[in-house]
């Protein structure tokens, strides 16, 4: 294997979520069935189209001291718990530093994407400057509310040197933050990269915003059950909040310490829509071609495909152009591919969800259990494929089994993450 | 007209809510960056405050002369 070509890792995982505020609790509520999705009872809330999203479980304020919390927008919050839990999850004891013998810091990336950015902070401040005036607005304000300050802001607390990146890409923010990691270490960059997906954008503007494209579920009086990916009666998306991290290892690097290895991270494939500035390709044709690019590009069999977590947001057309690009790849193989949309329990996390999805997705090829999708009570009829409806549902017991990790953004991204058991 | 310990204890105070530092070790010899985590940022923070609360006016170009606590209660004390 050359130093070009590296196999990677993951080696530990990290989530605050609408259903728990760290990964067990995160895999048990998705296991369950469980629903993060509430009636907003903000006043705010009051006079919105919609009333309900999936705020997290836990508030950070009870995890993080004020001076440390004040400090960071939401997003950051979230973000830095996350990766906190992943750190200590792979072994590491304490940061990176000169002198530590486990990883240089020049070894050492982070990758923390969203997709908004610190949209609460921005907003908030706006309203001191206009309320309190101009030597109120806090100067903290600029890195709070830069799109990179998750990413920043975990750098710092684990002492990554290598490279601190955030690409931005909508709703494929944290897949592509993970898929990024995965070249980093592939590519010899580094040996250890911090990577996933972070947002909280629960705010008037942003629903008000969403709401106006018909983008969200207006199921206000029924919260647990608006969230409905391929069922017929799915009129939209639920907003989220939390964040995902995992760690990303080259296999090498992880067998020199001894670390305990949930899956092998196979690589990404990615594309790009050119069709539309909000609505997905009504064919599937660029998410196949996402696809046929991961296959193209990485060590990876459609055979051994057995689990899709799919992007599956709960809108008419995304779910079925997925399915379709799903169908159009894989052909027949796709009968013995369980698909699950675990949306339909967190809501959907926008730049969050390829962070939380792709932890998610490591659990299912670790424990070998497809988390269930919930809600469907009339499957769409153009859903030709096998949806794990209600329960979780076994993976294969035997043999190296491979899944795949959906996420799509408004602006027509595409990225599709493989892994694979090992 | 505030009293060297009343701004003493009122910039303490202003500083256990901003960097989270007990207020028995906000002393007159301590320094904002290196003894009490205050940074640049967070040095605003704590000026704008000390302003509102004893209606001072601390000049831009008056900030980077308050290392410790102790030059800015004697700032304070002689400009209120």
């Amino acid at each position: 294997m050359t130093a070009e070509n590296r196999t990677v890792v993951v080696t530990g995982i990290g989530a605050f979520t609408p259903l728990g505020g760290d990964a067990a609790t995160f895999w048990e509520g998705l296991l369950a069935g469980r629903s993060g999705v509430r009636a907003l009872t903000e006043e705010w809330a009051a006079d919105l189209p919609v009333r309900i999203a999936a705020r997290v479980a836990v508030e950070p304020s009870e995890i993080l001291p004020r001076p440390v919390a004040r400090k960071l927008d939401r997003s950051a919050q979230f973000a830095l718990i996350a990766a906190r839990e992943a750190w200590k999850d792979a072994g590491f004891e304490a940061p990176a530093t000169d002198e530590s013998n486990e990883l240089a810091p020049e070894r050492l990336g982070a990758v923390i994407a969203s997709g908004i950015g610190g949209v609460t902070t921005l907003l908030d401040q706006y309203d001191v400057l206009k309320q309190q005036g101009v030597r109120k607005v806090s100067p903290h304000t600029v890195p709070m509310l830069m799109p990179n300050s998750p990413a920043a802001n975990v750098g710092l607390e684990v002492g990554a040197r290598a490279g601190v990146h955030t690409p931005v890409s909508a709703c494929a923010s944290g897949a592509e933050a993970i898929g990024y990691a995965i070249e980093m270490i592939r590519n010899g960059r580094a040996d250890v990269v911090v990577a996933g997906g972070t947002e909280a954008a629960v705010h008037p503007l942003p629903i008000a915003a969403f709401s106006n494209m018909m983008a969200m579920s207006k199921n206000n009086d029924d919260p647990e059950h608006a969230s409905r990916p391929y069922d017929k009666g799915r009129d939209g998306f639920v907003l989220g909040e939390g964040a995902g991290v995992v760690v990303l290892e080259s296999a090498e690097h992880a067998a020199a310490r001894g670390a305990r290895v949930y899956c092998e991270a196979i690589g990404q494939g990615l594309s790009s829509d050119a069709h539309h500035i909000a609505q997905p390709e009504p064919t599937g044709a660029g998410v196949a071609r996402a696809i046929a690019d991961l296959f193209d590009r990485n060590e990876l069999d459609k055979s051994e495909v057995v689990h899709v977590n799919a992007h599956a947001t709960s809108t008419p057309q995304g779910d079925t152009a997925e399915i379709k690009a799903l169908r159009r790849e894989l052909g027949e193989h796709l009968e013995h591919v369980a698909i699950s949309a675990t949306k339909s329990m967190t809501g959907h996390l926008l730049g969050g969800a390829g962070g939380i999805e792709t932890v998610a997705t490591v659990l299912a090829l670790h424990h070998r259990i497809a988390p269930p999708t919930v809600n469907v009570v009339d499957l769409d009829d153009d859903i030709d494929a096998d949806i794990v409806r209600d329960e979780a549902r076994k993976l294969p017991v035997d043999g190296r089994i491979a899944a795949l990790n959906n996420s799509f953004g408004f602006g027509g991204h595409n990225v599709v993450l493989a892994f694979r058991s090992v | 007209m505030a009293t060297r310990e009343e701004v003493l204890e009122g910039l303490a105070e202003i500083v256990n809510e901003i960097a989270g530092i007990p207020v028995e070790d906000v002393a007159l010899d301590k320094s904002f960056t290196d003894d009490l985590d205050v940074d640049s940022l967070s040095m605003v923070e704590v000026v704008v405050a000390a302003e509102e609360r004893f209606g001072a006016k601390i000049p831009d170009d008056e900030v980077k002369n308050l290392k410790t606590v102790g030059d800015a209660v004697d700032f304070i004390v002689a400009n209120v």
